[in-house]
């Protein structure tokens, strides 16, 4: 962890150097933007975070299992537009009924987009590698296409959706602030799938099966495929509710861009985190942070956000070289 | 020019401190299809990999064509006009057989001029391969006869042909064999490496034993008899350590597998296994033995469960204590603690919870019971010695008495006290009323402890008597 502030604080400084802008007012925008008032932390943080949670620990349960999902973008706007349009059907209900209602929703939608790549790789042998980052493209144009289209708004002037009724909206926690009930919801889920993974059969397959797929059938009889496959429907699910939370909890509406690239993120928040639920709780708030503040600095000393970015970027290649060199380190 | 195509002389290789060859020379004469004989670990791939400069000798001297060489890569041997068709084929599935042979050139590629090239030398020699055939839609033959032509793409005069019968059915091995007749009555050269020593006696001109690293006979083919091949391969073996495992007398049970009529393949598709019929009875050690590609490993998963037939019937318990060969690819995680490790064991049928505690403590049981040195049963596999590795992976099949062990070369790279500890082990639970197979490539591990001994040859089983000769005989298909 000192070694991946230590990767931030330099990233930084050095891109801010070769930039030329003015690095202490940037600094310090960055601060405050991710921590610097209680409306940085309630409104911007920690609702950074969320969707980063969600999609953090889709993509980690993945790879736990050796499922190399990278389509948690793709899963997550199937979540997303599969809640808005379901959201501007059932609105009319009680918020009760409805908002599980359009949770449910997303979930499937985002399993059933992991599930068609997992059909791939089970039938037909096409690695998920390809399948899930091509699917991400398909998502894409697919919500240009419904926004423009079946879901437009009905002066069809903007291409979005009409905004849910307050009846699907996330409940916030605390009045002003933008926090809403998503985010202790991906926590709890952040607490299940740890306790999944170690404390039950199913999730023991699923480490078996990511750890060695030879000896999970050959000395325990796995089916490895199965694991799998059902591995790829629980990732999309997770991701494709990390989707319907941000929609019902933050934007109330689809559009492009309603995700700033949160599933690619997902890939370094889990990494980051070595695929540990729980530490993926801390390294979603730590790019929740890095994403508010940047934004922050982008407002207030004109340094462009995809810094956060490269910074992102470069944390998963630190992780990597550090895996390999620890790797070698073993065998040597 | 010389006589002689290829002469190795006064070959020394270690590995470690193993020494693989000392002092083994071979002489091969232009125009001669040359046998290479030589039992499981004899040194002959060694020999034919420094031949064909895949691997440096620590010493003696090399001479192609009679000119002394100093070859530093497989390019180098090439280039000299060497060949090499490997046991385990190095095409690229997705290519076509043009497209592979094209593989080891230089420079800009006309695929369509290889194509052509391949076609005519096909033609001229008389091994039939379609040049624009995708080599994962050609049979097993045909991909050799791939191998070969890249190799005579390459303008070689002498081929060095690894095991090339393993993998053929008798058929194709006979025309193999009557192509590389023609070959060298047109003034080619053959190395042929073998386990099957009739093969070699029909049709090599000359032939050469390798035993324990060093060349012990080298005649004209015409010259000797089965017998004293045999003799020389196998070994007068004396002076092998006898084990301080021996078998149990004890009565033979009921039966408790049954493998009837069947036959197997392997991943390729390849056909391991022809109408073989094994019954294995309470209480009873079967020794089992058989050369690389002859089938055994194939036998052992069949026994143990691991693979589907495809035609006979398999009647096996559905308690089976299997010990696999490669224990860290095969058996267990090394990154997992002893107790996970454990818990693999039937991780296919567990539900709800994992209950860790109860696991910890049936892991601490196995460790005592069958002595695995480990700090705790949440120390990592990895950790461990590769005795105690194969200690624990032995303990955790036999701990709940399964009704049938399949072992597979259970003490390979085992110290002396490892060794005896996990053949005790094997003969204890036959005494407690297991049914046993153990594999070894030593045969020596086995005759000690087997109260019957089956050989593999070319994917058929043969039951022969506990004898060194019989099952040397047998295992290079000698009557």
């Amino acid at each position: 962890m000192a070694a991946t502030v230590a990767v931030i604080v330099a990233a930084v400084l050095g891109i801010l150097a070769v930039g030329g802008y003015d690095t202490p007012r940037a600094l310090a925008a960055l601060w405050n933007g991710a921590f610097g008032s209680t409306y940085a932390v309630l409104s911007a943080t920690l609702v950074r975070a969320t969707p980063l949670l969600f999609v953090g620990l889709s993509v980690g349960l993945a790879f736990r299992a050796g499922v190399l999902n990278i389509g948690a973008e793709g899963q997550l706007l199937a979540g997303a537009a599969t809640a808005v349009a379901v959201g501007l059907w059932v609105g009319g209900l009680p918020p009760l009924v409805a908002l599980p209602m359009v949770l449910g929703a997303g979930a499937i939608a985002g399993a059933i987009w992991a599930g068609i790549a997992g059909f791939l790789k089970v039938r037909f042998g096409v690695l998920e590698v390809i399948s899930t980052l091509m699917l991400n493209f398909v998502a894409t144009s697919v919500v240009s296409w419904l926004i423009r289209g079946p879901l437009q708004e009905p002066t069809r002037i903007y291409p979005q959706t009409l905004e849910l009724a307050p009846s699907v909206h996330m409940p916030t926690l605390i009045a002003g602030h933008r926090l809403h009930l998503g985010f202790p919801l991906a926590i709890v889920l952040a607490v299940t799938v740890w306790w999944f993974l170690t404390h039950t059969a199913a999730g023991f397959r699923v480490r078996v099966v990511g750890a060695s797929v030879r000896a999970a059938s050959s000395a325990g009889g796995v089916n490895t495929a199965r694991t799998a496959a059902l591995v790829f429907l629980a990732s999309g699910a997770l991701a494709g509710l990390g989707g319907a939370s941000e929609a019902t909890g933050v934007t109330f509406a689809l559009y492009e861009g309603i995700s700033p690239g949160y599933g690619y993120s997902a890939i370094a928040v889990a990494l980051l985190a070595r695929l540990h639920p729980l530490a993926i709780i801390l390294t979603a708030l730590l790019f929740g942070a890095l994403e508010a503040g940047a934004a922050a600095m982008q407002r207030d000393a004109n340094v462009p956000s995809v810094l956060a970015a490269v910074v992102e970027a470069l944390i998963v290649l630190g992780v990597l070289a550090f895996n390999h060199a620890r790797t070698r380190g073993q065998r040597a | 020019m010389s006589d002689s195509a290829l002469t190795l002389h006064a070959i020394d290789k270690r590995f470690g401190a193993v020494q693989a060859l000392s002092s083994a020379s071979l002489e091969v004469r232009r125009g001669t299809l040359h046998a290479v004989l030589g039992e499981n670990g004899a040194g002959k791939s060694t020999l034919m990999r420094i031949a064909f400069g895949m691997m440096r000798a620590n010493g003696g001297t090399i001479a192609i064509g009679g000119a002394p060489t100093a070859l530093t890569s497989s390019a180098d041997a090439i280039a000299r006009g060497l060949g090499m068709v490997h046991q385990h084929f190095t095409l690229v599935p997705a290519m076509t057989a043009a497209e592979n042979i094209a593989l080891g050139g230089h420079g800009l590629l006309n695929i369509r001029h290889v194509a052509a090239r391949v076609q005519q030398l096909s033609e001229h020699t008389g091994l039939a391969v379609d040049p624009h055939a995708r080599v994962d839609t050609l049979g097993v033959g045909a991909q050799q006869r791939v191998e070969i032509l890249k190799a005579l793409y390459s303008d070689a005069h002498t081929l060095i042909l690894d095991e090339p019968t393993a993998v053929l059915t008798p058929r194709e091995s006979d025309e193999l064999f009557a192509w590389l007749r023609r070959f060298v009555a047109s003034g080619g050269t053959a190395v042929l490496v073998t386990h099957k020593l009739q093969e070699a006696v029909a049709a090599a001109d000359d032939v050469t034993v390798l035993r324990r690293g060093r060349c012990v006979h080298t005649s004209r083919a015409a010259d000797v008899g089965i017998a004293v091949l045999v003799r020389a391969v196998t070994g007068d073996d004396a002076s092998a350590p006898a084990s301080a495992v021996t078998r149990a007398a004890g009565a033979r049970g009921a039966l408790v597998a049954r493998l009837h009529g069947v036959s197997a393949r392997d991943a390729r598709g390849v056909e391991r296994i022809r109408d073989a019929s094994v019954e294995c009875f309470a209480g009873e050690i079967i020794g089992l033995a058989g050369v690389e590609g002859s089938g055994v490993h194939e036998l052992l998963r069949l026994l143990a469960g691991r693979l589907t037939p495809s035609a006979g019937t398999v009647n096996v318990p559905t308690a089976i204590g299997f010990v696999p060969e490669d224990r860290l690819r095969d058996a267990v995680i090394e990154e997992f603690t002893l107790t996970e490790n454990v818990a693999l064991r039937d991780a296919a049928g567990r539900t709800g919870r994992m209950h860790w505690s109860v696991l910890d403590v049936q892991t601490a049981g196995i460790m005592q019971r069958h002595d695995v040195r480990a700090p705790s049963p949440v120390a990592r596999v990895g950790e461990l010695s590769g005795g105690n590795q194969q200690k624990f992976v032995v303990g955790r099949e036999l701990d709940k008495h399964p009704s049938l062990v399949v072992a597979e070369n259970p003490v390979r790279g085992l110290d002396i006290r490892a060794t005896e500890h996990v053949l005790r082990e094997l003969v204890a639970s036959a005494g407690a009323g297991a049914a046993v197979v153990v594999y070894s490539a030593d045969i020596d591990e086995l005759l000690p402890i087997a109260h019957r001994m089956l050989v593999v040859f070319a994917g058929r089983v043969h039951e022969v008597r506990v004898d060194r000769a019989a099952v040397a005989s047998a295992l290079v298909g000698a009557p």
